[in-house]
């Protein structure tokens, strides 16, 4: 190899900044529509109405024993054929992860709710809360701290799960690195600086979730 | 929906040559699981050592070991793979590089790779089973006079393995999805297989809905052989325990 340029990826920032906003932006989107929908299919298994949990138990079983290259492929696929007309890879992607991810915060979300002490709940009940009241005010605010961490280390996860869609060839960082090292004809810097990206923000995440939750369950 | 499923496609010979749409997806379940139990061996390996050298006393092992997990488990396995077969070979030395190009199987760099990558996921187990021990058995054995060595492979492991076993089957799951991966440098596994019979054959659906299929065959059966492996080995006493 000879010598390692770096003007290369200088050049090519403006390019792979692009594709880090789409990136960023999916990971966003597939986390909010993830956890709304990975709610409803978590509280679905718990309701105790079989043709409400079984729906959801075999939803979440599918996803999760499905590659999440195969569902990307299976969205791209099949969503221009339920809706008439094509969607292109980005917007394909977008509906894809926040189904995909729907099915694995939904069982974070489950097991945390599922480790609060049944106590709670039959004190609930005996000071009259409706069901509602219960979730709102006892399951979910307890349930909710030490799911934080897990659901963290799953946002990052999933961002790095993000760069799959290469398979559909939505234009996120690393197909936007991959494009700018063919076109200077410099691929071996290019992977190399998108590897480094990739560590720096999620190790720096991942830090930032640690300091974090310890601050704030040392109290 | 006014689809014209089909799946008698499957037999018919593909546009250009003499296999059949079957061969390929054939050819695609080999590769998936040799790639797959190949990388498991990989990682199984490395990943209990490097999983124990996470809990030794000394600080440098120990740094060396918790920079290899953060490294491989920060990085996408995707990137991961592209790094393994575009950059490395321009590393190696000249005539070794060359032959890693021209002449290595794409599908020795995923098994590497997959395997390097799963690695990192099973040395945090490991190191979660060794801490979980109770503090008396390593001391114990120290006691005894075992070296670290021996510490490790005679009295920590065996327990700490057989306490993972139910983590150690989710990932065995994991790296058969994960190996999907490997289409992006040319593997011929079921992923790969898929894109080409879906452009080939024109019937994307069936061809995705038999492929998932096999996927979760794989993943039902690898979970079943855990489970008779789990079951074999679990520890008398603890909770789960029947005996």
């Amino acid at each position: 190899m000879d010598g390692f340029d770096f003007a290369v990826i200088r050049d090519s920032l403006p390019f792979v900044w692009q594709g880090f906003l789409f990136s960023a932006g999916l990971t966003l989107f597939a986390t909010i529509c993830g956890l709304a929908f990975g709610t409803l299919l978590a509280l679905a298994r718990l309701s105790g109405h079989i043709w409400l949990s079984l729906p959801a138990t075999v939803y979440v079983n599918a996803m999760r024993s499905i590659p999440l290259v195969m569902v990307i492929l299976w969205f791209f696929l099949a969503l221009p054929l339920l809706t008439g007309k094509p969607v292109g890879a980005e917007r394909s992607a977008f509906v894809t992860f926040a189904a995909f991810e729907a099915a694995y915060f939904s069982e974070i979300l489950r097991a945390g709710i599922l480790g609060i002490p049944r106590g709670q709940l039959q004190a609930a009940q005996a000071l009259g809360l409706a069901p509602m009241q219960t979730f709102r005010y006892i399951v979910g605010p307890q349930a909710i701290r030490p799911m934080l961490p897990i659901l963290l280390t799953q946002v990052i996860v999933l961002f790095q799960d993000t760069s799959l869609v290469y398979a559909i060839g939505a234009k996120d960082m690393l197909k936007a690195a991959e494009i700018s090292g063919k076109n200077y004809n410099r691929p071996v810097e290019m992977y190399v600086f998108i590897g480094l990206l990739y560590f720096v923000i999620c190790f720096g995440l991942s830090r930032l979730a640690r300091g974090w939750s310890r601050g704030r369950f040392a109290a | 929906m006014g689809y014209d499923w089909d799946f008698g496609f499957l037999v018919s010979r593909v546009k250009n040559g003499d296999e059949t749409y079957l061969d390929w997806l054939l050819q695609g379940l080999f590769w998936t699981l040799c790639v797959a139990l190949s990388a498991w061996l990989i990682a199984l390996a490395i990943g209990i050592v490097v999983g124990s050298a996470r809990t030794l006393r000394s600080r440098w092992v120990a740094g060396l070991a918790e920079a290899w997990v953060e490294l491989l488990r920060n990085v996408p396995l995707l990137v991961q793979l592209l790094l393994g077969y575009f950059v490395v070979p321009e590393l190696l030395p000249r005539e070794l590089g060359l032959w890693v190009k021209q002449d290595m199987p794409p599908a020795l760099t995923a098994i590497i790779c997959l395997g390097l990558f799963t690695s990192a996921r099973i040395a945090e187990q490991t190191r979660a089973g060794i801490e979980g021990l109770p503090a008396g058995q390593r001391q114990a054995a120290l006691a005894l006079g075992l070296t670290t060595t021996a510490c490790y492979v005679i009295v920590l492991l065996p327990q700490a393995l057989r306490r993972i076993m139910p983590t150690l089957t989710s990932e065995f799951m994991n790296i058969i999805k994960n190996s999907s991966v490997a289409f992006a440098i040319g593997v011929l596994e079921l992923t790969f297989q898929a894109r080409q019979m879906q452009e080939d054959s024109e019937h994307g659906l069936e061809t995705y809905l038999v492929v998932t299929l096999l996927y979760v065959a794989c993943a039902l059966t690898a979970n079943r052989g855990m489970a008779w492996i789990e079951r074999r080995t679990r520890i008398p006493g603890y909770l789960g325990s029947s005996r």
